[in-house]
């Protein structure tokens, strides 16, 4: 394992009622994706503050993957929403700080699409590894 | 000697302890102490012998040193003990050695010489295969009272052998001399002179054997032992009573006898099961006579991790993984002896198939089958599945299965497509029917109900659950054949019917659950103990669990860290809570699989450990781990590592919270006045809750005002007539007819809602609600429908059957066509009545004039349970059935007004063309086009084919993930009326459990505010989805001070206000900034 290289780091911020059990269900069904998400429980993708995605990028995670329910099933009417309009805002802070944009992610997965899930982090993944390592992890190395 | 020995006191490594003077051997001070010393001839319950010499300590005694054998020499004051000196450790391996010359071969031995630091011996090897230590001579003699073997020979010619070595008739055949020995040995077959009998294991129907003192099955509640008294060598022969020695808990006792108690019950619910058929009620199968034929529940077994063969499919005649799997269906059911359906087969056969080529994708699996039943909610998705990932189905009965000569593979002859085949498979497993459970007639004549002609509980109709005598439910397989969900509503239903009964008495028996008073944590630092689960194989199948243990020790705080076999089991949870208080842990890490299935039950289990519920975390290892990443047991290791890192990161960090408390309002709203409505506005009014039911037309009754006998004969339009007359006239019912619901605010305990009628509003407080908003029937569009004056739907001929149209006696051909609409693109799912139906009507026809040729055209016929048999009767009165496959539909024409079908039948592989007078068309149920604005109202999800998504499909049949809204009837999906009343009832049962409550305890998970950070701001006011945020100006110190002040009952917790706060002045708790910024940090680190 050790001859491909460092493995990238991705953190998914993933909400209870929707995503979360979307990556359950992933695992249910025996859908395999590769090892490199570290997931997150939240009670909703409204709770996850910009500068949680902030830090996580800039202390060396290479991906940050934000999950929600789809709009108009939030389990709190309008959490995801929320989220969804800080998007921006955390773009242009990744900007900012110089991080290239396809490291931070937001992407619908509902309770009932385990494939979904499988199939973003499988996306992700290779977008990560096509992107080599972070550039705030090659600066703590 | 003096009775009562003198307290003196030794030392043992170093440790000083008070002894009771040669009261004990020094083994057993050890052991006690905890200390590990090896031993091979030693067992408690036997006395001491000092063969194997492996558990020698070195002694020292008025300044002179000896090795001893701990096992024989006496724990006496004055001593110094010392069980790891370098002497004593060298000297041991060097026995090890020896005995390792002895028995090279022993796996046993050589483990036990690995942890000894042995891994070779310098002597000579003799291969032999027993070590001399005794243990079987002794548990023979001392135990047993046999004595069916001994030692013979001395010097280097000792052995053990029975009296002459010759096998003898005093061995019992009992098997001790092989469960005590450490080699593992089996000498039965030179003992003894009896046909040794294993007992064979019910729980896994036969596969491998059990103990006498055994745990019939893991799920059991209470997970206890039982005896069994026909295998104990105790009740047989007054020997071996070894249990009672070692149980810790002084639990067994032989002497215990049945006990008769007398309760006084006003209501009865029988849920006696059923008994699955004998496997060889077929016996052209094979079962019994061929190794590699076995049941399904056999099967069934084998694919559990917690199985015979851990979860891996092998043949039982080799132990080898099969190739080929054949599932034989309708083994015992819908035959001459079990005319009935037993409804669940065909999905367990496609469960096991999936299962299987889980485990081993290269698996070729064939299901013969007659007729798929897929009838229920998402079946025929599974069913597509399965044939998605090359499960093959054939459509053919075989009629035996025949072993193939000189070896043990199977041979099945079979006919597809008008051609003999034959084929050989590596395992055979038949898919076995439901039977009433034996001794089932003396069990009715004691409840005094009536059985079926197949013994199954009678019902009553439209009374799913109530038997021929009032006050006595039943629910489940007792009276029929029956899936899981089902039984789950038929519960809940017979619940809620005893409950309308006693609702007088309601709650006399209640008493509250008593935790033990919370300890304070406050101020401590933490000390976090980490459980880590192997699941059965699930995790530690692919994780190398006991490294995911030693890393935990490694992270900071943790003080404890073990794993589990099954983390969720009686036994463990028993030990954690142990562990808080042994070493006194405030914070609980639980690695296994997901806090959305179990973090409930672990925080229970701190609350009864006295540890606030909310200093507990869970690591999600399995369905997020090892369940995805199966094939890289390296990665899931290390990922397991970084996510229990992250739990514990955030353990640290966790603080004891307390539920707020909100007093429920005891009224419920019912969506829907159909049967499924109604139904469970009635029980709710009989059980005393006040209920408001909302329809949305002019009258009640939905679609059961068009269905107008059923099957059995019952007629449902008086039964409509006096639900509708009781619903209209109960006072606790508050009805609102051609009224909608405008808007739904709160949540379980306490909704408020706007009903709206003629543009006029009410608003009404409840404590729940339950959606009954039913289904529609689909408008077809094919089949000259609506354009030929005779194309019906079943619904239309059913209604010309009640009137009496004299037109039927005119028929002379009628063709019905099942599946319009249904199982198709647009409606993939089964509508699930319409076979059923269909069935119905041709009876029907039949009954008018014995003439009228009526023939069927269907792709399935589904008349699943005990429908079968109206089934079986329509053949009987000649209605053809014919099948169509789905890429070849029926064709319908019509040439001067005359109707013709043309049709493939599969078997026949020919063209078919039917002259019909009537053609009647069964179209899907649909689900209703508001059902989506429905859901939006109670914030409730809606599954792909738009019905309403339940919280578990097997086990919360009735229940939203959302608390306090429950679902009944066709809006969960298609079914029967009768099927309707026992979900209604059963929406009911589970809507009670909250009305009948003073209050409920709120999420503790809420937001809080932090007044120093809080600057009144007010930017989180807004985006609150709950409205729960107040700006508020108090003075503070002179001046005026502005925050924001949070309301508990209305803060759902979804942190949006953490989010958007600059100033960290509100958070979440459980879920606060900090909490995840370090699991964040800890995510980064490397393991």
């Amino acid at each position: 394992m050790a001859s491909e290289g460092p493995e990238p780091i991705l953190i998914a911020f993933c909400c209870n009622w929707c995503s979360y059990a979307g990556a359950d269900l992933a695992g249910i069904s025996r859908l395999q994706y590769p090892s490199d998400v570290r997931i997150i429980r939240v009670m909703c993708s409204g709770m996850v503050h910009p500068n949680l995605v902030i830090d996580a990028l800039t202390k060396g995670a290479d991906g940050v993957l934000m999950c929600g329910c789809h709009p108009g099933d939030c389990h709190y009417l309008e959490g995801n929403v929320c989220a969804a309009n800080r998007k921006e805002a955390i773009e242009l802070m990744l900007e900012d700080f110089g991080i290239e944009p396809e490291r931070f992610r937001m992407e619908w997965v509902s309770a009932s699409e385990g494939p979904r899930f499988a199939e973003v982090v499988q996306e992700m993944s290779d977008a990560l590894r096509e992107l080599g390592p972070s550039p705030y992890k090659v600066e703590a190395a | 000697m003096d009775p009562t020995p003198a307290t003196a006191t030794l030392i043992i490594d170093g440790q000083e302890v008070s002894i009771r003077e040669r009261e004990q051997t020094l083994l057993e001070l050890a052991t006690q102490l905890g200390i590990h010393i090896p031993t091979l001839c030693h067992h408690p319950a036997l006395s001491p012998y000092g063969a194997c010499r492996l558990c020698l300590v070195e002694v020292k005694k008025r300044k002179r040193s000896k090795l001893v054998t701990a096992c024989l020499y006496p724990a006496e004051g004055g001593i110094e003990v010392d069980t790891r000196s370098e002497k004593v450790l060298k000297t041991r391996r060097m026995i090890m050695e020896l005995l390792l010359a002895r028995c090279p071969d022993s796996r046993p031995l050589q483990d036990l010489a690995r942890q000894m630091g042995v891994h070779e011996t310098r002597f000579n090897k003799k291969y032999e295969d027993c070590v001399l230590c005794g243990l079987c001579v002794r548990v023979c003699q001392e135990r047993m009272g046999r004595s069916a073997i001994n030692f013979a020979h001395r010097g280097a010619k000792r052995e053990v052998l029975p009296p002459f070595a010759v096998p003898n008739e005093v061995c019992q055949t009992c098997g001790a001399c092989y469960a005590i020995c450490p080699l593992q040995k089996n000498m039965l077959p030179s003992i003894t002179a009896n046909e040794p009998k294993p007992i064979p294991s019910e729980f896994n129907l036969g596969l491998g054997s059990r103990s006498p003192i055994y745990i019939p099955y893991p799920q059991g509640v209470p997970n206890a032992a039982t005896i069994d008294e026909r295998a104990c060598v105790h009740f047989l022969q007054d020997g071996c009573a070894i249990c009672q020695e070692s149980c810790e808990a002084e639990a067994i006792d032989f002497t215990q006898e049945p006990e008769t108690s007398e309760v006084n019950v006003g209501s009865i619910v029988l849920s006696p099961g059923y008994e699955p058929l004998s496997p060889d009620v077929r016996p052209e199968l094979g079962f019994g006579r061929y190794a590699n034929v076995m049941s399904a529940l056999q099967f069934e077994r084998m694919l559990s991790a917690s199985g015979p063969s851990s979860g891996k499919v092998v043949r039982p005649s080799d132990h080898q993984p099969p190739k080929k799997v054949a599932w034989i269906q309708c083994v015992g059911s819908r035959d001459v002896d079990h005319k009935y359906c037993s409804s669940v087969c065909c999905m367990y056969a496609t469960k096991e198939a999936i299962i299987a080529k889980e485990h081993e994708p290269d698996l070729a699996c064939t299901v013969f089958f007659m007729e798929m039943r897929a009838y229920g909610k998402g079946f025929d998705a599974y069913y597509n599945r399965a044939r998605e990932l090359g499960v093959k189905y054939v459509r053919c009965a075989p009629s035996s299965v025949k072993q193939v000569p000189g070896t043990t593979d199977l041979r099945i002859t079979y006919e597809t497509n008008g051609r003999r085949i034959t084929e050989e498979f590596d395992l055979v497993v038949l898919s076995t029917g439901f039977r009433p459970p034996h001794g089932v007639q003396q069990f009715a004549d004691t409840f005094g109900i009536g059985l079926t002609e197949h013994r199954f509980a009678a019902t009553r109709p439209f009374g799913p659950v109530e038997t021929s005598r009032p006050g006595i439910y039943a629910s489940g397989p007792f009276t029929g054949p029956k899936d899981i969900p089902e039984t789950v509503m038929e519960a809940s239903a017979s619940a809620s019917a005893a409950m309308a009964l006693l609702a007088a008495q309601r709650g006399e028996f209640v008493t509250s659950k008593e935790y033990p008073p919370e300890k304070d944590v406050r101020g401590q630092e933490p000390r976090i103990g980490v459980f880590v689960c192997h699941c059965g194989k699930n995790i530690g199948g692919v994780a190398d669990v006991p490294s995911v243990v030693e890393y935990a020790r490694t992270l900071p705080n943790v003080v404890f860290a073990d794993d589990n076999l099954y983390t969720c089991s009686t036994d463990t949870q028993k030990r954690i809570r142990e562990l808080i208080a042994e070493q006194d842990l405030n914070r609980v890490v639980v690695a296994s699989c997901s806090p959305r299935t179990h973090e409930p039950l672990f925080r229970n289990t701190c609350r009864e450990a006295g540890l606030n519920e909310y200093l507990f975390e869970m690591a999600n290892i399995r369905d997020q781990c090892t369940w995805v990443h199966k094939d890289e047991p390296e990665r899931a290791t290390r990922k397991s590592k970084d996510l229990l890192r992250m739990a514990v990161a955030k353990a640290r960090l966790l603080e004891p919270l307390v539920k707020g408390r909100l007093k429920v309002k005891s009224e419920a709203v019912v969506v829907g006045g159909g049967m499924a409505g109604m139904t469970a506005a009635l029980n709710l009014a009989d059980q005393g809750f006040p209920v408001h039911l909302v329809e949305q037309g002019k009258e009640l009754g939905g679609n059961l005002r068009h269905v107008h006998r059923l099957l059995h004969g019952a007629d449902p339009q008086q039964r409509l007539a006096q639900t509708v007359q009781r619903v209209t006239s109960h006072p606790r019912i508050h009805l609102y007819l051609e009224s909608t619901l405008a808007s739904v605010d709160g949540s379980v305990g306490n909704f408020r809602s706007t009903i709206t009628c003629n543009g006029r509003h009410s608003e009404v407080a409840h404590g729940v609600a339950i959606i009954a908003t039913g289904a529609s029937e689909h408008q077809p569009t094919e089949y000259l429908y609506g354009q030929h004056p005779r194309v019906l739907t079943q619904r239309e001929l059913e209604a010309s059957i009640a009137t009496d149209d004299p037109e039927l006696q005119k028929l002379a051909s009628v063709v019905m066509i099942q599946c319009v609409g249904s199982r198709d693109e647009v409606h993939p799912y089964c509508s699930r009545v319409c076979c059923a139906q269909a069935v119905k009507n041709a009876i029907a026809l039949k009954e008018i004039h014995p003439d009228i040729a009526v023939q069927v055209l269907y792709r399935d016929i589904r008349t699943y349970g005990l429908l079968e048999e109206f089934y079986t009767h329509a053949r009987r009165l000649g209605v053809r059935f014919i099948r169509y496959e789905e890429q070849q539909k029926p064709q319908v024409t019509a040439t001067n007004g005359h109707l013709q079908v043309s049709t493939v039948d599969p078997v026949l592989d020919a063209v078919l063309g039917i002259d019909c007078d009537l053609l009647v068309l069964a179209p899907a149920i649909v689900p209703r086009g508001d059902a989506e604005e429905v859901g939006k109202l109670f914030k409730v999800a809606l599954n792909q084919d738009k019905f309403f998504l339940e919280a578990h499909m097997k086990l919360r049949p009735v229940d939203f993930a959302t608390e306090g809204v429950f679902m009944c009837g066709l809006a969960h999906s298609p079914k029967s009326v009768e099927e309707s009343i026992a979900q209604a009832q059963a929406a009911a049962a589970k809507a009670a459990t909250i009305l009948s409550q003073d209050e409920i305890a709120l999420d503790a998970t809420i937001s809080e505010l932090v007044d120093d950070n809080c600057d009144g701001c007010a930017y989180c006011i807004d985006p609150c989805p709950f409205n729960a945020l107040t700006l508020i100006e108090y003075m503070y110190n002179g001046n005026i001070k502005k925050a924001v002040d949070r309301d508990a009952a209305l803060c759902k917790g979804c942190g949006v206000c953490q989010a958007t706060c600059p100033k960290q002045g509100i958070f979440i708790r459980n879920f606060r900034l900090d909490q995840l910024s370090a699991m964040v940090d800890a995510a980064l680190v490397e393991a």
